[in-house]
């Protein structure tokens, strides 16, 4: 097992060089000079050149590539073209903000799925299981920007019992762990929660009811074990897969939250992500990109890593 | 993770079926006896009329706009669904935005099938180093949350509607060709194929007498599951202003410039998600159904 572990980390690198690649790429597929966006309309042609040393844009494509391989793994992602302060230092502000905001819908997400994933595991074919698969259902099918709006029209709207958008007094910098901050993040942390509770929920009715269908099950009930301890079997047996999807949900949430945080404009990277497209700031959008993108490759290293240590039953060699 | 992605099309591949119209024959009489793929099926033929027959059913011209009819409720004098901030009327929008917002969704699944099939139907049935190049690179793509790929691209590429459509159909690729590929490496291995290798044909026959007949059914029913994750992206980017421009009607973009109206009107300003999200249900159900229905265990 440890062999395969080291097999899987290695090969995480050529993946990781390839994501680096493509963010790199991304400068290059877009139309138009990123330069022109700071140019003053009546630069000269030396300022010009200035610049584009500054920026780099006037060496070869490896040459770049690998220079700015070299400085992204030191830390520094360039300079914002918009605000010109260092990319990685807004990035890794906006990613504290996503990520705090991810790992709460993914928790409220897994709770719920695993709840109703349970139940209609245990009553299968029932009417509690077509409830629970019509609300799984409802959840991966649902445009979650929309979900958010109509969350905001029914609870900030009309009750008034939550606001709608914003990241509470003082913005994201005075953030602390009190009501007058949370309430912000409730809106949208339920509405991100909708799609990992829909899989959650699939993925934990079928372990539930294929683990209930084992003949190890019988037995026990022959044995005589009480409902409870059946349960107790279920949850250990369901447990490794169910926490494996959870974890790469949380990569697809951080990756996927540019829409919502749009809606209840929350300052995390889809924030950044936003403005970076809209004022065409290059720089920024690859470090965001970047950044996200490294985080989703080592979170589905972290999953396997952790399944194949929890089950016994995955013999990987 | 992939396993979970390969394991209903493993399950198909590994049926014994005939080319026969028999197969189809029989999926088509289990879809019909489902009550729901028939409800979904119905849903989305009305809203494929709705989108080819717009032009003649709109009660107003779309485009016109009115200072004066800005943002009505629902029901107000002859516009059957209000008007939108510009005064333009809604129910003649939705119906039009209806063609931008079915096209953009399943165009980018369309043409991933396509090129998709190709890419992993190459690297399955050629095996060795051509498939280790093929589903390296294939990797790559995959290691990017989707969204997050898709705003990625048609955030470098710039806004509009062929971007937006490149942009989508690229992250479309990578998991039909996966799905192409683990099909492909299960049929090369059967029998029959060994059986014509061993007779004399030529690759190029063996894969489309033998191979594609096979590999098809179960990466069509992977890519149908595709298409309502590809709506609501198609729309979500628009919404972020990366998509259709302005004044077309499309759904995502209605709900984004009407995002500021949710406190005056908001049943009005719902209205192009609700649509976004019918669409999406439908196609998420007939799938479902029509996987149900291919699975011959059941």
């Amino acid at each position: 097992m440890i062999f395969y572990l080291l097999r899987r980390i290695v090969y995480t690198i050529p993946i990781m060089l390839g994501v680096a690649f493509f963010c790199f790429l991304l400068v290059h597929i877009s139309p138009g000079d990123p330069l022109v966006a700071i140019l003053p309309p009546d630069a000269s042609a030396e300022l010009q050149r200035q610049l584009m040393t500054l920026y780099g844009f006037d060496r070869s494509w490896p040459e770049q590539f690998f220079t700015w391989l070299w400085r992204a793994l030191q830390g520094d992602l360039g300079t914002s073209i918009a605000s010109g302060r260092p990319v990685a230092e807004e990035v890794f502000k906006a990613v504290g903000n996503t990520l705090m905001l991810a790992c709460l819908a993914t928790l409220i997400g897994f709770v719920l799925g695993s709840l109703f994933g349970f139940v209609a595991g245990y009553f299968s074919n029932s009417w509690v299981d077509r409830a629970a698969s019509a609300l799984s259902v409802l959840g991966v099918s649902v445009p979650h920007y929309w979900l958010g709006m109509v969350m905001v029209i029914i609870f900030s709207s009309w009750l008034a019992w939550l606001p709608a958008t914003g990241a509470g007094p003082g913005g994201s910098d005075a953030w602390a762990w009190d009501w007058e901050h949370i309430q912000f993040m409730i809106l949208p942390a339920i509405t991100m929660s909708v799609i990992p509770m829909g899989i959650i929920a699939r993925t934990v009715r079928a372990l539930v009811a294929d683990i209930l269908a084992q003949e190890f099950v019988v037995g026990l009930k022959a044995k005589g074990m009480t409902d409870t301890g059946i349960f107790l079997h279920v949850v250990k047996n369901a447990a490794p897969t169910a926490l494996a999807v959870m974890g790469l949900q949380l990569g697809y949430l951080l990756g996927g939250s540019i829409l919502i945080e749009t809606v209840f404009s929350w300052p995390g990277t889809g924030f950044l992500l936003n403005s970076a497209i809209f004022q065409r700031d290059l720089p920024l959008l690859q470090g965001t990109i970047l950044v996200l993108a490294m985080f989703f490759v080592l979170l589905n290293l972290l999953v396997d890593v952790v399944q194949t240590t929890i089950d016994p039953r995955i013999q990987r060699s | 993770m992939s396993t979970a992605i390969t394991a209903p099309a493993a399950v198909a591949a590994n049926t014994p079926y005939e080319r026969s119209a028999g197969f189809w024959t029989g999926v088509l009489r289990k879809l019909a006896r489902d009550p729901v793929a028939i409800g979904a099926a119905i849903v989305l033929l009305l809203l494929v009329a709705m989108a080819l027959f717009a032009p003649l059913l709109t009660p107003h011209d779309p485009y016109q706009a009115s200072m004066l009819k800005r943002l009505k409720p629902i029901g107000f004098e002859n516009y059957l669904l209000g008007t939108d901030e510009l005064g333009r009327d809604m129910l003649s929008r939705l119906m039009v935005g209806a063609r931008l917002s079915l096209f953009m969704g399943i165009t980018p699944v369309l043409i991933a099938f396509v090129i998709g099939s190709g890419i992993g139907i190459l690297a399955g049935y050629a095996g060795g180093l051509v498939n280790t190049l093929i589903m390296r690179t294939i990797d790559v793509l995959y290691a990017f949350p989707s969204v997050l790929l898709a705003i990625a691209l048609s955030g470098a590429l710039g806004a509009g509607i062929g971007n937006a459509l490149l942009s989508l159909t690229i992250v479309f690729i990578p998991p039909i060709a996966r799905v192409a590929e683990s099909v492909t490496t299960q049929v090369r291995s059967r029998d029959y194929v060994e059986a014509a290798r061993a007779s004399g044909a030529e690759a190029f026959t063996i894969v489309r007498v033998h191979v594609l007949g096979n590999v098809l059914g179960p990466i069509f029913v992977y890519s149908t599951s595709l298409i309502a994750v590809s709506m609501i992206l198609a729309s979500g980017l628009s919404f972020l202003g990366l998509g259709v421009k302005p004044p077309e009607p499309e759904w995502g973009l209605m709900l984004n410039t009407l995002r500021t109206a949710i406190y005056t009107q908001p049943w009005v300003a719902a209205l192009p998600g609700l649509m976004i999200f019918i669409t999406s249900i439908s196609f998420n159900l007939l799938s479902d159904s029509l996987r149900s229905a291919m699975d011959v265990k059941n």
